[in-house]
């Protein structure tokens, strides 16, 4: 019962986060509304019995990618405008709809083999074990870990004085 | 004696060739003489095998000589091509002819053309001509022969072309060439008709097939047409004779060996050799016979306004072959092919003689002549010996042949019968006319630049005429007794005997008949006791059109090739060129560019919009998925 | 009423495409790339909610998660550089001004 509470009140919210960022004019309003989208995606997360999802989202999202973008925000003060849009408005709009509409009438219509069996209650260790562990992703922990140090370097490259 | 040496015949000119062409005129040019001995020696040996070929084939009664022959082509299920050498009485006899009448041109030649800048590339043509003439009397099957056909029209074009910087001789070159085309598509139709029909090009078997009735009646005669197209191109008969003439562009020799014996003798040959077609079928036989003996008649009324020796010749010879085709269509391959035989030998002398005359005078036209019996005396002789022959006076060659086919003409054709009795008069008529014209009388000057005063020819000129003229007196015995018949399979020799002149009416009337030609010339053109102006005069409308040749040329030329085909066909098809097809591959190209300039829109350099169109392309394929399945 | 799993699922597809109107139709770089953050995360909704309402002890969902917020930090990290390296240059970032691949 509490949960379908929460999982309304933080829905009907991301839903108007999302649209904030989309749709207002000046950008740091923006980024702001996006950082509260952010937050209500992590208590979404809780709901859905990913606790340690939730923390990592906040952790890195927010306080990461978020400030990053305020960052650049504050680097190119002068020139931005939110809110404007180019000609193609119309169109995107059209398809947008359309996609919605189709997405949605297949989650629908689809029969989900839901099952009935209880989350796990923490999940970081079995998260641990299935990255670090026997049979687990480590290779592909790896290959972030790759892909992380080459977006720094590519970062570095992209913006440093000539 | 051993079949390779068969093979030699035609091939030892061909080496000949060879040699001239890629060893003495690169390397021995400034001795000119080698290549005229090279050529001799080639067909001096030729001469020697066609000999042995000869009394090979007689030894064997008659029949073929065993040659095996050669795979050449051999395509899986269907088509299988030999190459071998047929060797009959009628390949021995022609073998005879073309060897004997090289071998005299080839030694008159080295006199006439001292001294010419192309000297080797005259050998190399002539002997190249000559393997040809004798590969396509050798060839077993049609295929072979047709190659060799084309290879003799090829030497004529090169020979009559051979001063080529003369706008005549190169226009006179590609007029022969491309009428006997004319006549050659026929051929190749007529062939290809026989291969699907049959699916032999084997000339041994035509006999059977014909026979057995394997090629039935209407195609048997569309085949025979198609053949002797072929023959009507090559022989100069009407309609296409207009080439003939224009062909005495050409050195002298080259007239006497190609347009006087051998080359349009082809047609003739090839008429014989494919005999077996034509006496199956009424209707190809009765052309053949209408076509020359027309033809026969047309040539001589045209020759009895020429000027020009060499024309007189010319239309002579077309005349001629007329008469030779008449023989083969009434009569059979006997008495066209024997008349051919001897008419081989004087004609070729008199064209020599012709040569001989312009040698000394430096002109050909028989106005500018005259009084050259008494500085001349072997040319003159010979060539009266020759004209004798030609006009069918007793007891000389031509006598024999003549009066055999007028014999088989009046026994199946009546009207050609008078018809070639006409062409008698005027045949013994327009020689004696040139005779006269030539030889009699006082000297008149000659050509405008010629040396002074003019003299007998040199041996090497004289030596093969006098050879020639013995030749066209004795070449006729051959059919006194009726051997020559024999020989040819036609039945056992029914010869006149040697006095049939005082027993039989018809070789008497023939002979009255030439003698009255000859003493209507005499009238004429030597004693004057009839003014030749004022016949001319009298018959003045009928002169014009002898003299014009009864406007064919003029047909030809400016109606057909100028008018419609230039003008109307060719410059209609130029418009198609210019308009839809390179309208076309223009127009594909301009619409590439139009469509491309079109289509580079869509490149606006902006993400956003290629996104939309991956969402566009998303939303497809899931709409289509939903809906579709 | 229970919440299922379609919930969390039109939730997702209705923040799915909010993030493609954004990031389709605007001329800010930096609201673009705002928009392709939210659309991000919500493919991550939807895959932490298979992950929970079909096989709720496998979490293999959570792990992709989680290399979905490593390759979106890293993306985030350079497409902000080359927002900051385009405004050096040409001293805007309205997308529709940087059209170099126009024909």
């Amino acid at each position: 019962m509490g949960l379908a509470i929460a999982f309304w009140i933080l829905a009907i919210v991301s839903v108007a986060a999302a649209l904030a960022v989309v749709l207002l004019r000046d950008i740091f309003r923006a980024a702001l509304a996006l950082i509260l989208c952010f937050l209500t995606i992590a208590g979404l997360y809780v709901t859905l019995s990913a606790d340690f999802l939730a923390a990592v989202q906040v952790l890195i999202y927010v306080g990461a990618i978020a400030i990053l973008i305020i960052l650049a925000i504050m680097l190119t003060r002068e020139v931005q405008r939110g809110g404007l849009t180019n000609k193609l408005q119309i169109p995107v709009l059209v398809v947008v709809v359309l996609l919605l509409g189709a997405l949605i009438y297949t989650m629908v219509s689809t029969p989900w083999a839901v099952s009935t069996a209880m989350p796990l209650v923490p999940t970081t260790p079995v998260l641990a074990g299935k990255l670090f562990g026997e049979g687990g992703f480590i290779l592909v922990v790896e290959m972030a870990a790759v892909l992380l140090l080459v977006a720094i370097l590519g970062a570095i490259v992209l913006v440093r004085e000539k | 004696m051993p079949h390779q040496l068969l093979w030699l015949i035609f091939l030892l000119p061909l080496f000949s060739f060879i040699i001239i062409s890629f060893v003495l005129r690169p390397f021995c040019n400034d001795k000119p003489q080698l290549g005229g001995y090279t050529t001799i020696a080639a067909i001096g040996g030729s001469f020697v095998i066609s000999v042995f070929a000869l009394f090979a084939v007689m030894a064997n009664s008659g029949h073929a000589l065993p040659v095996p022959d050669i795979e050449w082509v051999l395509i899986e299920g269907g088509v299988s091509i030999h190459l071998g050498l047929l060797v009959d009485p009628l390949t021995a006899v022609m073998l005879i002819v073309v060897t004997v009448v090289s071998l005299m041109v080839q030694i008159y030649s080295q006199g006439y053309m001292h001294g010419d800048a192309g000297y080797h590339r005259y050998f190399a043509f002539m002997s190249l001509f000559t393997a040809s003439m004798l590969g396509l009397v050798l060839a077993d099957n049609l295929v072979f022969m047709f190659v060799f056909w084309e290879g003799v029209g090829l030497c004529s074009y090169l020979l009559i072309g051979f001063w080529f910087h003369k706008p005549s001789a190169a226009n006179a070159a590609k007029k022969a060439f491309i009428v006997t085309r004319l006549g050659d598509f026929g051929f190749l139709a007529g062939i290809l008709a026989l291969y699907f029909n049959t699916g032999t090009f084997d000339i041994a078997m035509l006999h059977e097939l014909a026979v057995t009735g394997a090629i039935s009646g209407t195609i048997l005669t569309w085949v025979a047409i198609g053949v002797f197209s072929g023959a009507v191109g090559k022989s100069a008969q009407f309609p296409l004779h207009v080439w003939l003439p224009d062909a005495m562009e050409g050195p002298t020799p080259v007239s006497a060996l190609i347009h006087a014996a051998t080359m349009v003798a082809a047609g003739v040959f090839l008429v014989a050799r494919t005999f077996p077609l034509f006496e199956h079928s009424m209707e190809a036989m009765t052309t053949v016979a209408i076509i020359g003996g027309f033809t026969a008649i047309f040539a001589a009324s045209i020759g009895l306004v020429m000027t020009d020796i060499k024309r007189v010749l010319a239309y002579s010879t077309i005349s001629q072959l007329g008469y030779m085709m008449l023989g083969l269509g009434t009569g059979g391959v006997a008495i066209g092919i024997f008349h051919l035989f001897n008419h081989a030998f004087f004609k070729a002398l008199l064209f020599l003689g012709a040569g001989s005359v312009n040698h000394a005078t430096g002109t050909f036209d028989m106005r500018q002549m005259g009084g050259l019996r008494k500085v001349m005396p072997w040319t003159y002789a010979t060539f009266v010996i020759a004209s004798l022959s030609l006009a069918g006076v007793w007891p000389l060659a031509g006598f024999w042949s003549k009066d055999e086919i007028l014999a088989s003409s009046l026994a199946s054709q009546p009207i050609l019968f008078y018809l070639a009795l006409i062409t008698v008069f005027m045949t013994a008529f327009y020689m004696f006319r040139a005779i006269f014209m030539t030889f009699g009388g006082e000297y008149r000057g000659g050509a405008p630049e010629a040396h002074g005063h003019p003299h007998e020819s040199p041996p090497v000129m004289v030596v093969p005429m006098v050879i020639l003229a013995v030749l066209a007196v004795v070449s006729g015995f051959w059919n006194v007794n009726g051997q020559f018949s024999a020989f040819m399979g036609h039945g056992a020799g029914h010869g006149p005997g040697f006095f049939a002149v005082l027993t039989h009416p018809l070789p008497l009337l023939s002979l009255v008949v030439a003698i009255l030609g000859i003493v209507l010339a005499y009238a004429m053109y030597s004693a004057k006791w009839l003014s030749a102006e004022r016949i001319r005069g009298m018959f003045g409308p009928i002169h014009t059109v002898l003299a014009h040749k009864y406007w064919f040329d003029e047909l030809y030329e400016d109606v057909f090739v100028r008018k419609s085909m230039i003008n109307g066909f060719f410059a209609g098809l130029q418009q198609f060129d210019t308009n839809v097809v390179d309208g076309t591959v223009n127009g594909v190209a301009d619409g590439t560019i139009a469509g491309g300039r079109a289509l580079r829109q869509i490149q606006t350099g902006q993400l956003q919009l290629y996104g939309l169109f991956i969402g566009i392309g998303i939303l497809a394929i899931m709409l289509s998925v939903l809906f579709f399945g | 009423m229970l919440v299922g799993l379609e919930h969390y699922l039109i939730l997702s597809t209705v923040l799915f495409a909010i993030g493609l109107y954004g990031a389709l139709s605007k001329r800010n770089a930096i609201i673009i790339l705002m928009s392709i953050e939210i659309m991000l995360v919500a493919v991550s909704i939807a895959l932490v909610a298979f992950s929970r309402y079909i096989v709720p002890l496998a979490l293999t969902g959570q792990v992709f998660v989680i290399f979905i917020m490593v390759v979106a930090a890293a993306e985030a990290a350079v497409g902000l550089a080359i927002i900051i390296a385009i405004y050096r240059g040409y001293e805007t970032i309205d997308a529709t001004k940087i059209n170099l691949m126009k024909w």
